[in-house]
């Protein structure tokens, strides 16, 4: 099937005192028309600058895309100027932030800002208006007529972030980033913005990329999921494959960390050690420091090996490859 | 007499300044940010003390700018100068005195003077209440240029950086590491003397604080979540600036330009002190204190004229100052000590 995001050989460098610090370091992943693409990974493994780049609104002047391709609907969006890419954000492809707190600007109105997002992409002001009220009332929010004249921090969190979900699928994007919607949520509300989300995707028909390091939400939402470690894509799979059968040592790791119903009284697995330094990775494996599966192979840099399954592991290990061949 | 398209002008901006005031004051009110704020306000009897006083200021000032041209003398009258003028006297005389002073053969004077008179014999009362029309224009129309001037190379030069935000600030910390006053002096020396020449002088070298603050805010709220969530529905940047960043802004820049406002009436006074202020035809507290450097060296000591000028200034200035404490109190209740 044709892809509707393909992401190749990202590379998002930034200059700092340090040196560069190369926080996304050769990541490809794709994201077909109306499926969900998970990214998985620890803090600070790249996952929100990858998520940034893709918009182009890595923060300069100390970030910058070193190379790498992005292609949307068969075009390359790294080609585009700065204002070419405007009419892309929020009209093409539409991005739910973290923090619902501070994502809306406090001294607007809720109406003002979801009219905002409609009116910049040249729809007139009156069916803007309506339309937000519409939006509202889809996202849920108990009394939407008073909610387009009350300031962000009048609402809950959960609430902003419905009005952020609102605000981001004013225009019905191809394509929606959302980079960890439910982080700063409670987790009672968690599951209700997750199911909305899905809801209003299948609604739309739109395609999905999820940034979270909640396994939890991955099994329910994504169809694939690339795991993120150190600036790098180190497995990538659809989603049941990958939680019936993880391949890289890592991946393995994150899912011995999580609690499990047979594993009740005993202490939760960490894996040792921490990740490497982004302005100076290792030479070869960035994993092998922390790896129990650690040999000679893992001094020179193992390649993302795919297979016909469409499973992709980046690992020397023979058990973790052989597969993949 | 024909009056020039600048005097048109200066004598339009405290209106100008009133109705913006207004406008600000109302649209702000439907914020919550500031209608808290000015809830706030009306709790606190100091701030509604200052603002009292300074209402009493300004409704003087606008009295004394609503005129008439005196069809017999063909000259600018005003509603102060039909309530207040007095009759001259020959001389000095102490407050509420009925002889003058300072002459050998002391005179019978002709009116009552609650604040005596000067050196040419006009009444002390009724020159202070000149000098806050003056004091008001020299503000208000110094604000005028000195805020959206400090606006729009500080909102620049915080949001774009690089070389314009390198231009800008090379700009201000030039002028700035230059005594602002013998700037105003050489500016007023070269324009020459009047209102709109040091409202001119006192505008360029006054603007650097502001531009300072609002480029740091700027640059503040350009990292700001809600200006990412901006970039990423596709608005412009101008939109940006105008229309998110401000309004962040507006606390900060309203607080400074009312502490910034009574600067500006003591910069008049230093400026008229040291010579340079504003012409001698108009009402003015500096000149009065200018004038007070002799009569304090005579005996006896003709204080009223220091005293009714000083007093004014004081009055003005300290309600200026009480009033933007108390909004900046009221804004962010986290800056109260």
């Amino acid at each position: 099937m044709e892809k509707l995001l393909q992401v190749d050989d990202l590379r998002t460098w930034f200059r700092t005192s340090r040196g560069i610090v190369k926080a996304v370091d050769g990541v490809s992943f794709d994201v077909a028309p109306g499926k969900t693409r998970a990214i998985v990974g620890e803090s600070g493994c790249g996952k929100s600058i990858t998520a940034l780049s893709i918009l182009q609104l890595v923060p300069e002047p100390a970030g910058y895309i070193a190379s790498g391709k992005i292609h949307f609907g068969g075009e390359d969006i790294l080609e585009r100027s700065w204002t070419d890419m405007r009419g892309l954000r929020g009209r093409e492809i539409a991005m739910i932030f973290q923090e619902p707190m501070t994502s809306l600007n406090p001294t607007r109105t809720i109406g003002w800002q979801l009219s905002e997002a409609m009116t910049v992409h040249g729809k007139d002001a009156q069916a803007a208006r309506a339309r937000a009220l519409e939006l509202l009332e889809r996202v849920g929010l108990r009394d939407p007529n008073a909610a387009l004249r009350q300031y962000p921090h009048e609402l809950s969190g959960g609430m902003r972030q419905r009005v952020m979900i609102a605000i981001a699928l004013a225009n019905r994007p191809k394509l929606l980033i959302a980079d960890e919607p439910t982080t700063a949520l409670d987790v009672t509300v968690q599951a209700q913005i997750m199911r909305l989300i899905k809801e209003l995707q299948d609604e739309l028909g739109m395609a999905m990329l999820l940034i979270t390091h909640d396994l939890g939400i991955v099994s329910e939402v994504a169809h694939d999921v690339s795991v993120m470690y150190a600036g790098q894509v180190v497995e990538s799979a659809p989603t049941r494959d990958l939680f019936r059968d993880p391949r890289h040592p890592y991946t393995q790791g994150l899912f011995a960390s999580l609690p499990a119903r047979n594993r009740r009284g005993q202490d939760l697995v960490t894996l040792d050690g921490i990740v490497p330094d982004a302005a100076n990775w290792p030479v070869g494996c960035r994993f092998a420091e922390r790896c129990v599966h650690k040999m000679d192979a893992c001094s020179t840099a193992p390649q993302l090996h795919g297979s016909m399954s469409g499973r992709q592991v980046r690992c020397h290990l023979p058990q973790a490859s052989e597969v993949a061949k | 007499m024909n009056p020039s398209l600048l005097h048109q002008l200066y004598n339009l901006s405290p209106l100008a300044l009133i109705g913006i005031s207004i406008f600000i004051f109302l649209r702000a009110r439907q914020t919550p940010l500031w209608g808290e704020a000015f809830r706030r306000l009306a709790r606190n009897p100091s701030a509604r003390t200052a603002l009292a006083v300074i209402a009493g200021y300004a409704s003087i000032g606008i009295a004394d700018s609503v005129g008439w041209y005196d069809a017999t003398t063909q000259e600018r009258r005003t509603v102060i100068d039909a309530i207040f003028e007095r009759k001259p006297e020959r001389t000095y005389s102490a407050p509420l005195a009925t002889v003058t002073t300072g002459e050998p053969k002391p005179q019978k004077i002709r009116e009552k003077h609650i604040l005596g008179t000067d050196s040419i014999g006009a009444d002390v009362f009724y020159r202070t209440l000149k000098g806050v029309r003056t004091a008001f224009q020299i503000g208000g129309m110094t604000v005028l240029i000195v805020t959206p001037l400090a606006l729009l190379l500080g909102l620049t030069a915080g949001y774009y950086g690089k070389w314009r935000d390198d231009v800008i600030t090379y700009i201000y910390t030039v002028l700035s590491s230059v005594p602002g006053i013998l700037l105003q002096i050489a500016m007023v020396l070269v324009l020459g003397k009047g209102i709109i020449q040091i409202c001119l002088a006192l505008g360029i070298t006054r603007w650097v604080g502001l531009c300072r603050m609002v480029r740091g805010e700027t640059i503040k709220h350009r990292e700001r979540e809600y200006v990412r969530s901006a970039k990423a529905l596709g608005v412009t940047d101008m939109v940006i600036l105008v229309r998110h960043i401000l309004p962040n802004l507006l606390p900060v820049v309203i607080i400074s330009t009312t502490l910034g406002f009574s600067n500006l009436v003591l910069s008049e006074a230093i400026l008229s002190y040291l010579g340079v202020g504003v012409p001698d035809n108009v009402g003015s507290w500096g000149n009065m204190i200018d004038a007070a450097r002799d009569e304090l060296a005579r005996d006896p000591v003709i204080w009223w004229n220091l005293a009714a000028a000083t007093g004014a200034i004081t009055g003005l200035a300290l309600s200026l100052n009480l009033f933007g404490d108390a909004l900046r109190d009221a804004v962010d209740p986290r800056l109260r000590s």
